[in-house]
């Protein structure tokens, strides 16, 4: 066997990781530089602000899509955050360690497992077709918050379980309840946790594309009530490079999506920063 | 010191009867009985794992939050017994505040930390709260260090600021009993003797009751000395009680003399 001297796997050590850093941001900047490339000329004030034309020709702007991305996403969070915190505060402070808890918590692992058109096709079946929802922002927001329901628990808990146990203990020492220990000391301290988490869902929201095709549709017309059909950024781009010859329309709609992306990331950066910084004091 | 002693046993704060404590299989205390005398310092020592944290967490219930313990006997303080079916856990917590080894203010401001336990509990005035941190603050000799800096977060403050914050946060509830778990294991000397200064001065007016690792610290603060030692079996038991001045000068238990001249532990 080949026996290599401690310095030697010092190098190839050194090596591999910076080999691996640097093939990451690489493809990162090659990615992201290829889309703004081919994005940002067929940008303009005229393409966020009228419609869609629809159909095969790929022509107009992406000013409904928009409005629909807004509306399932906002209303994707109404439900899925209150649900999600919920169920993470049950888990992380009152689930005792018990089988059906372990289950809750396997069957949560496996389910943020699950390829999201398999979801698509839970939520066609039922929000679609047994509950007569058709193709809506309703039908596609609820596929959603079943989809994203396992991320927004897992996260929310590792946030509220990584508050110091010494809060509890002082907290409950002073003879508050044990609500009280939860609403105003963990959930306050998990906050840079909590937001953390849920930007993660908006982001998974917006950049969600196979469960949506089946329970939103894909109508580019603009949505008037939750039960109107609709199409995401990303659906749009899925329809319009698959279903036309706008390939220059996919890519400035790219640009927008991943320039939306680093914006909300940097937003949350910016938010767990002055979080941390108010609360750490000045010394 | 003096004052109290004599007469302080024939009025018990805390008496503790026959007590067992059971975390799952494993018996951590058996048949601990004891008086705690009120409105004096009464320190548990004793070699590590004896069970001594876990005596001084029976008395405000800090116990119930883990799973699988079990208590055994009876616990009262005055005429409440703590372990009865019919005792409110928020109300025994009020009257049995507690302040633990590591120093844990909240990260929000000073004052808020003050505030918490009267907030909890209801008072929401703004000028009642100010009052009440102020006299909270002033009680725990920290008020002339802070008083500037009420709104700064309490994490900024030093070690044995950050611990004499969380005694004012204990006083700030108005408790009989002041438990105190180590209090001064991750100080230095100076904010130790800060806080033994203080404990003295709180114990015209507090029960307080110090587990401590520091045998110096108890001969020093504590007008009565349990000491606490765990049988072959891992049980801790309480093997001598007294006034402070007898454990330390004349023990009359083989165990204590060897434990406090230092032949083990």
């Amino acid at each position: 066997m080949l026996r290599l001297s401690p310095k030697t796997t010092q190098k190839l050590a050194m090596v591999y990781i910076w080999g691996g850093g640097v093939v990451t941001v690489l493809i990162l900047l090659i990615v992201i530089g290829y889309v703004l490339v081919q994005g940002i000329p067929g940008l303009s004030l005229d393409f966020l602000l009228t419609p869609p034309k629809g159909g095969l020709s790929g022509e107009g702007g992406i000013s409904t899509v928009i409005v629909s991305t807004v509306y399932l996403v906002a209303l994707t969070m109404a439900i899925l955050v209150p649900v999600g915190l919920g169920a993470a505060i049950y888990l992380a402070e009152y689930a005792p360690d018990n089988r059906l808890t372990r289950l809750i918590r396997y069957g949560v692992e496996i389910l943020a497992g699950v390829p999201s058109i398999i979801f698509g096709l839970f939520g066609f079946a039922l929000f679609v077709t047994a509950l007569h929802f058709n193709f809506s922002i309703l039908s596609g927001a609820l596929t959603l918050v079943c989809l994203l329901l396992p991320t927004m628990i897992r996260t929310s808990e590792e946030a509220i379980k990584s508050v110091p146990y010494a809060y509890r203990e002082a907290a409950l020492a002073l003879g508050a309840t044990r609500w009280q220990t939860v609403s105003h000391v963990l959930l306050p301290t998990a906050l840079p946790g909590l937001v953390t988490a849920i930007i993660l869902c908006i982001g998974r929201a917006i950049e969600e594309t196979a469960c949506l095709y089946v329970t939103l549709g894909g109508s580019a017309a603009m949505p008037t009530s939750l039960l109107s059909g609709g199409r995401t950024l990303s659906l749009h781009v899925f329809y319009l490079a698959m279903e036309t010859r706008a390939f220059d329309k996919a890519m400035a709609t790219g640009a927008i999506l991943i320039v939306t992306i680093i914006l909300i990331n940097s937003l949350t950066n910016w938010f767990a920063y002055r979080f941390q910084k108010r609360i750490r004091g000045a010394g | 010191m003096a004052a109290h002693e004599g007469t302080c046993l024939n009025h018990g704060k805390i008496r503790a009867k026959g007590v067992n404590l059971y975390y799952g299989n494993f018996q951590c205390l058996r048949n601990i009985t004891m008086e705690v005398p009120r409105c004096a310092i009464t320190a548990i020592i004793g070699p590590s794992g004896c069970g001594k944290s876990s005596f001084l967490r029976l008395l405000n219930r800090m116990n119930d939050i883990i799973p699988g313990t079990r208590v055994e006997g009876v616990i009262q303080i005055d005429d409440m017994s703590i372990y009865d079916r019919s005792t409110n856990v928020v109300d025994l917590r009020k009257r049995v505040g507690m302040v633990f080894q590591k120093p844990n203010p909240f990260p929000v401001s000073v004052f808020d930390n003050v505030a918490f336990g009267p907030r909890q509990h209801g008072q929401n005035n703004r000028q009642r709260l100010e009052e009440i941190v102020e006299k909270s603050l002033r009680r725990a000799a920290l008020w002339d260090e802070v008083k500037d800096k009420l709104e700064q977060s309490a994490l900024a403050l030093s070690g044995g600021q950050q611990q004499r914050l969380c005694i004012a946060r204990v006083l700030a509830v108005e408790p009989e009993v002041i438990l105190m778990d180590e209090p001064c294991s991750a100080l230095d000397p100076i904010a130790t003797l800060k806080i033994e200064d203080l404990m003295r001065t709180l114990s015209k007016d507090y029960t307080i009751i110090i587990v401590t690792h520091n045998m110096q610290q108890a001969a020093r603060v504590s007008d009565m000395t349990a000491f606490f030692m765990m049988e072959d079996d891992r049980a801790g038991v309480l093997v001598e009680y007294g006034q402070t001045s007898q454990i330390f000068t004349n023990p009359r238990d083989k165990r204590t003399e060897g434990y406090i001249t230092g032949r083990f532990g």
